[in-house]
């Protein structure tokens, strides 16, 4: 069947975002912009509580099924909802999401490839305690960016205390300082157990909070979503528990299971990028819009096409660009539901929504003239925002490599 | 709840009409375009998959109920095979869809159970005007209520299969609005002109029309005393060339695809090289994303709610998306793709139309 209707419990949570995102993230929007390394605390307070709600929830359920997940029934709706949510919040500001408390990237990998012991111990911080905790996770390394499979960092099992040390630097880390200085959470770390072995020696390690030996960068500076915390991770010997080695015994042998779990977050994690460029692109649309019709020009579309404006054409052009990459983003979380492979719908999403929030939010700015350019109003922070979004989860150019691939039935040797 | 799978019926259908595309269509495609003219066997056999009459209420002696979205999943089905033959099997539906949207019960009546019938009747409708300055919604020819009859004067063109339409409904401007009007073939001062030479969709004749002083019964209005909304009538119509130019691209990117598969330069396929494998995989979310469009603005047709806003850019977005996706198909064939034993460059110039076929001139 062909349907676009979103779950209405779903929506009714969307309003619920829509609350927090007007009235708690926009105001503090230009705040923290211009002071790049504070955090973002009434946003953290707001949904320190609810996100405890959702991990004990998640908890009591891994645990009543003795570990495994509860039967489902009908389509499963967490990406989704995740998308929508985040799509809402990433309206009202994306450097303050990223800041969101709870797993994030990391909590995401967990899900992926970890035991169900290890989802309890690594889970129950978020489902409990006063004090908010983050997950993030650690693939990019200085010198391996979209090839991370040639990652340097390493991690040599100690027989004597059964322990991993893990050596090596991450780089561009969301909430890595959140997660390992500032809170009791954990950083999920990829490292090669034997760099001869290529993918098949890359494993995820759980790096756990206040860990000695880990030496979090000041925050980088950047461009945009400049509320979210960004750093450097260095790891000098650290020290982690054998367990702490994500996965079951099959993805610790010599294989590339490891390697693919994390390719297999990705699978989520670029639509919930592309539903946070949509985010933007839709605050940046409905602004435009506003601004326009207030300063007294009209839109008509309905006119022949001889006839539009050329401010008519260029909007025109932003909300066909923001419609079919929302409509893509919304296609790979419903084949997620319904239990399909989504790699292509994932890839095609985030390469188009990350290029079409890019283009309608310059646009924008362009399009306000004197307003768009000034830092009094927001338009010239969203174009900055969004460009992240062409960047990470795979750079459009990664992306299309993968949407290459997929159609063509290439693989990566035959497709470089 | 959100899903994107075909149901069983759909599949069907559409697997159905690819089947009639690729053993029918595909094989006299290129000698109709040289020629200026479709086999009629090959109309027949489309006629005959039956889309318009599974559409149409028992009533009115139908098969089933009208879906825009089964419209649009058999519109693109049909655009894959080659969009002249797609409008010429389809130029029925410029006057069903209409009296099904808006007819009074007396039309309906009259004309409906036509199109349940093995042949497709003679019927045509007449739109676009010969300027440049064409505006479906405010047309040129002109119908003036004179008593009980409308006289409609103007000049019409890209009026497909006129030649031998029985009815024509046409489409002129009363009072600011456009309505539509029934005219039957051979009513003084209707003049079928000379066949238009196109660009593209040379497979299908369209003529041009002059209206001098026609003189019809005031209930020959679509709608009757009622008229019809034609944002309504335009909306349908721009699904069905969306749906088609999802078709062609569609047909254009994976004949781009294949041919870059076995094109051999350099010493391997030109697939493995970034530049053309980049171009396919935008060309593959253009189409995609062109897809979706259709398909919710389709949706939400069904759900008896107002899609203007998302046809209108839908319409937009498919109409540069198609000459994109073309221009790029036929480009990934290099000197090939501008060589007329190749479809690309007939893709390329039925692609073009999209953004002339402005409402419901065509389909």
């Amino acid at each position: 069947m062909i349907s676009f209707e979103i779950p209405e419990k779903l929506q009714q949570e969307t309003k619920m975002a829509e609350m927090v995102a007007a009235q708690v993230m926009r105001p503090k929007s230009r705040y923290l912009d211009e002071h790049e390394h504070e955090r973002p605390s009434d946003f953290i307070n707001i949904m320190w509580p609810v996100i405890k709600e959702q991990y004990k929830k998640q908890l009591a359920g891994l645990q009543n099924g003795n570990g495994s997940q509860p039967k489902r029934e009908g389509p499963n709706w967490a990406v989704l909802r995740f998308v929508l949510l985040i799509e809402m919040l990433s309206w009202g500001d994306t450097g303050q999401y990223l800041c969101m408390p709870g797993g994030g990237l990391g909590g995401s990998a967990v899900e992926a490839v970890g035991t169900p012991e290890q989802k309890v111990r690594f889970f129950s911080r978020f489902a409990e305690g006063n004090e908010p905790s983050w997950g993030s996770m650690a693939i990019t390394e200085p010198d391996a960016g979209s090839d991370n499979s040639s990652m340097r960092t390493t991690a040599v099992l100690d027989p004597a205390t059964n322990e991993w040390i893990i050596n090596g630097e991450k780089i561009f880390i969301t909430s890595g300082s959140l997660s390992l200085k500032e809170s009791d959470g954990f950083c999920v770390v990829w490292a090669t157990v034997d760099p001869t072995a290529g993918r098949k020696g890359i494993k995820s390690f759980v790096v756990e909070g206040r860990t000695p030996g880990v030496e979090v960068s000041h925050g980088l500076d950047k461009l945009g979503i400049r509320a979210s915390d960004t750093v450097i991770l260095s790891f000098r010997d650290v020290r982690v528990p054998y367990e702490n080695l994500l996965g079951s015994p099959e993805v610790r042998e010599k294989s590339t299971k490891g390697f693919a779990g994390a390719m297999q977050t990705f699978d989520a994690s670029r639509p919930a990028v592309a539903a946070s460029a949509m985010g933007i692109a839709r605050a940046a649309l409905e602004f435009t819009k506003q601004k326009l019709v207030e300063d007294g020009i009209v839109l008509d579309y309905t006119k022949p096409r001889h006839e539009l404006t050329a401010v008519e054409r260029d909007v025109l052009n932003m909300e066909a660009q923001y419609k079919t990459a929302w409509l893509l983003t919304l296609k790979a979380a419903a084949a997620i539901a319904h239990g399909q492979g989504n790699r292509l719908e994932a890839s095609m999403c985030k390469a188009h929504a990350g290029t079409a929030v890019t283009r309608i939010t310059q646009k924008s700015v362009e399009l306000l003239g004197p307003l768009g350019y000034s830092r009094e109003l927001l338009a010239e922070k969203w174009m900055r925002d969004a460009k992240i979004n062409d960047i990470y989860e795979g750079t459009r150019q990664i992306n299309l490599l993968i949407v290459a691939r997929s159609i063509l039935g290439y693989s990566r040797r035959e497709l470089k | 709840m959100l899903e994107f799978q075909l149901d069983e019926e759909q599949k069907m259908l559409t697997d159905a009409i690819h089947r009639y595309s690729t053993e029918m269509v595909r094989k006299v495609f290129r000698d109709a375009d040289e020629e200026g003219r479709i086999p009629a066997e090959v109309i027949q056999a489309g006629w005959e998959m039956g889309v318009l009459a599974t559409s149409l209420p028992e009533a009115y002696g139908g098969f089933g109920d009208y879906s825009a979205v089964t419209q649009v999943l058999a519109a693109e089905a049909f655009g894959w095979g080659d969009l002249a033959t797609a409008l010429a099997v389809m130029t029925p539906n410029l006057v069903a869809i209409p009296v099904l949207l808006a007819g009074t019960e007396a039309q309906k009546e009259a004309h409906l159970p036509l199109f349940a019938e093995e042949n497709p009747p003679k019927v045509t409708a007449a739109l676009t005007e010969p300027r440049i300055q064409y505006d479906p919604r405010r047309l040129q020819t002109t119908a003036v209520l004179d008593h009980d009859h409308y006289v409609l004067n103007g000049r019409k063109t890209y009026v497909p299969l006129a030649a031998e339409a029985e009815t024509f409904l046409i489409y002129a401007n009363e009072d600011g609005q456009t309505q539509a009007f029934f005219v039957a073939a051979g009513t003084n001062g209707l003049t079928v002109g000379e066949r238009d030479k196109l660009m593209g969709i040379k497979g299908l004749p369209t003529y041009k029309l002059s209206l001098e002083n026609v003189r019809i019964p005031a209930e020959n209005r679509l709608g009757g005393a009622a008229g019809s909304d034609f944002e309504t009538l335009l909306n349908h119509s721009r699904l069905a060339q969306g749906a088609l130019a999802v078709g062609l691209t569609q047909a254009s990117f994976e004949y781009a695809r294949d041919y870059a598969k076995q094109r051999v330069q350099f010493g391997e396929p030109i697939a493995q090289r970034q530049s053309i494998a980049f171009m396919l995989a935008e060309m593959a979310i253009d189409v995609e994303s062109a897809r979706m469009l259709v398909w919710e603005a389709a949706w939400l047709l069904d759900q008896g709610q107002d899609a203007t806003h998302e046809i209108t850019v839908m319409k937009h977005f498919i109409d540069e998306m198609a000459v994109r996706v073309a221009d790029q198909g036929l480009q990934t064939l290099g000197g090939y793709g501008y060589i007329r034993e190749y479809p690309m460059e007939l893709w390329l110039r039925n692609a073009r139309g999209f953004a002339t076929f402005d409402g419901v001139a065509m389909v």
